[in-house]
């Protein structure tokens, strides 16, 4: 073998993101939510571009339909409806990517040491995994956000802040949805722990964290990673539902789940109110769900 | 279970251990690294280099395993981090045990992989496992175990896995490193032939003992134990053409706390009353060769 053909068939990254490129559908996903990434990212900009200010309710526009400025017209409070699509966007995205993330880091401690300890530790950790498992999601998660942070030491400003109900939806929605990379990652942990690689590492004088973070850990994260493209599209349904129940972010700031609860009173009278922020979840939550699938493919051990 | 195994390897010399699967060997060699999993532990010295191993505390043992210790596995394809390049992986045992720096241990890396033998080693060194072959893994594995430059090499059946070429290149190299590096190596194996060619002195162990030890020399043209006789002779000889290889017939035993004489009784057309009822004691029978069966009295 060359050098040329080692530059090639360089990484298993490389040959994962290949796989990937090869599945259209999976392509098409990430192609949507990027697009929608960007389109998110988009609000501050064009905001100042048309020179309209999304907070702002004017009474006298209120259902005004499409315009020069406005393109997909006003809501019930006289706001562009565009612009704070793009705004809950970048909320409804941002709690989705940062619970997600969170929920990661939680399931992937527990699961590492579940699995690699194994034992009585094993045992309690995945009981209390169950144990969440066994919760009415639903129910806890509207106890969750009904607790009332200046009880908790916050000040008052800080509660009723919409940074504290972006915090504060994100860390319960990581609290019960790191459940399932838990389990994966423990399952993948007790299959690798057994490889002679870990022992080799041992041998050579690693210590535990050591190998966990460098032997076993790498050789989890494919699981990982398509795990975590599942729990998004999810996350994202959780915030849209929360908001929707009005337990979610805090209006005045928009989240498609918050704007969906706004326009329900109003179906009869301005259908598309509902429409738009109901059908970018919609998009999302299947563009994630593709990319999810493609990663699973690309990741799948019998291919490498 | 392993019982009352005792050995001393010289500075640059090879103790060979050869016995069946399951019959302890491997078992003895975690025992060295104070890796014996649970609920089994270890009673009895280790000590290399002067310096008594077995008081350590467990805090302590990352630190011998890897300078003082290392070790070669059986199975290259998966004694190495399939998701490392394996000059990283050479690079972190300098970078553990010298403090190295990521740079410079990845230089030093380069140098061990020149040292096995490994044609550019500087591009070979970026190359993942699943890139190189079996004999190249070995050589990985080699230089990942020597890097460190250890006072003893246990290496766990090294060449079990290579085709017959391949262990011939890898147990010269093995041996070239010995004479260079000057430690001690403890060489497992059940393979006989590729034993009397590496090993200085072997010890014979069946079912967690050892039943005889002896200079590879004696040990091969004067085998005194039953178990050591029946090894030789299931070696399928060259010149003569053979219809059925030969076996030893039975077993390794499942051993209990309360197991009574010879443990090799069971399998051995010597065997008596008195075998079944009294453990034979390892004893010299003649200079520099020890063995434990009430039948190979002088």
């Amino acid at each position: 073998m060359n050098a040329l053909a080692i530059a090639v068939d360089n990484a298993p990254w490389q040959r994962r993101w290949r796989r990937f490129r090869r599945n259209r559908t999976a392509l098409s996903g990430l192609y949507v939510l990027v697009a929608l990434i960007v389109f998110s990212l988009a609000a501050a900009p064009l905001e100042a571009l048309l020179g309209i200010d999304a907070n702002n309710a004017d009474l006298l526009s209120r259902f005004d339909g499409r315009s020069a400025t406005n393109w997909l017209g006003h809501d019930e409070l006289g706001r562009d409806v565009l612009i704070r699509l793009m705004y809950g966007g970048q909320v409804s995205l941002g709690v989705g990517i940062a619970a997600t993330l969170l929920g990661a880091v939680i399931g992937i401690s527990i699961g590492l040491a579940a699995g690699y300890f194994g034992g009585n530790l094993d045992a309690l950790l995945m009981r209390f995994t169950d144990g969440i498992i066994a919760l009415p999601l639903l129910p806890l998660l509207i106890v969750l956000a009904a607790i009332d942070l200046t009880k908790l030491g916050f000040s008052a400003d800080f509660a009723r802040s919409s940074a504290a109900s972006f915090y504060r939806i994100v860390l319960i929605i990581a609290l019960i949805d790191w459940t399932r990379i838990a389990r994966l990652v423990r399952a993948s942990t007790l299959s690798i722990r057994e490889r002679e690689f870990v022992l080799a590492a041992r041998v050579s004088g690693a210590g535990t964290v050591r190998i966990l973070l460098r032997s076993v850990l790498p050789n989890v994260i494919a699981p990982i990673i398509v795990a975590c493209s599942q729990v998004l599209g999810s996350v994202i349904l959780f915030e849209a539902v929360l908001s929707f129940l009005g337990f979610g972010i805090a209006p005045p700031t928009p989240s498609w789940g918050n704007m969906l609860n706004n326009a329900q009173e109003l179906v009869a009278t301005a259908p598309m109110l509902a429409i738009y922020p109901g059908l970018l979840i919609f998009i999302t939550v299947i563009a994630v769900n593709f990319i999810g699938d493609g990663l699973q493919d690309a990741f799948d051990p019998r291919a490498e | 279970m392993v019982d009352g195994v005792s050995y001393t390897i010289a500075r640059g010399r090879t103790l060979g251990v050869v016995g069946e699967s399951g019959c302890g060997k491997s078992m003895t060699a975690l025992a060295l690294l104070g890796l014996v999993p649970k609920p089994a532990h270890v009673t009895g010295r280790i000590v290399v280099s002067g310096q008594n191993l077995s008081g350590i505390a467990a805090g302590k043992w990352p630190e011998i395993r890897g300078k003082r210790i290392a070790m070669v596995f059986q199975e290259p394809m998966t004694a190495l981090n399939p998701g490392m390049c394996v000059g990283d992986q050479i690079g972190e045992v300098l970078h553990l045990h010298e403090s190295l720096g990521w740079k410079e241990a990845r230089e030093r890396a380069v140098e061990e992989l020149r040292l096995v033998g490994i044609p550019s080693p500087a591009e070979r060194a970026k190359s993942y496992p699943h890139q190189l072959s079996g004999g190249m893994r070995q050589r990985v594995v080699i230089a990942m175990a020597l890097a460190c430059r250890p006072d003893v090499l246990i290496a766990d059946e090294p060449t079990t896995a290579l085709d017959v070429t391949i262990q011939a290149q890898i147990l010269e190299l093995m041996q070239r490193l010995q004479d260079e590096i000057g430690m001690a190596v403890q060489f497992i194996s059940h393979n006989l032939a590729v034993v009397s060619e590496i090993a200085d002195e072997v010890i014979v162990m069946y079912a967690g003992q050892v039943v005889e030890r002896a200079s590879a020399e004696e040990l091969f043209s004067k085998p005194l134990h039953p178990y050591t006789q029946g090894l030789i002779a299931t070696m399928p000889m060259i010149d003569n053409r053979q219809e059925q290889l030969a076996v030893i017939p039975g077993v390794v035993p499942h051993l209990d706390g309360n197991h009574k004489g010879c443990r090799f009784a069971g399998r051995c057309h010597k065997a008596d009353s008195e075998c079944r009822a009294l453990v034979p004691a390892l004893i010299t029978v003649e200079p520099a060769h020890e063995v434990a069966c009430h039948k190979a009295r002088p």
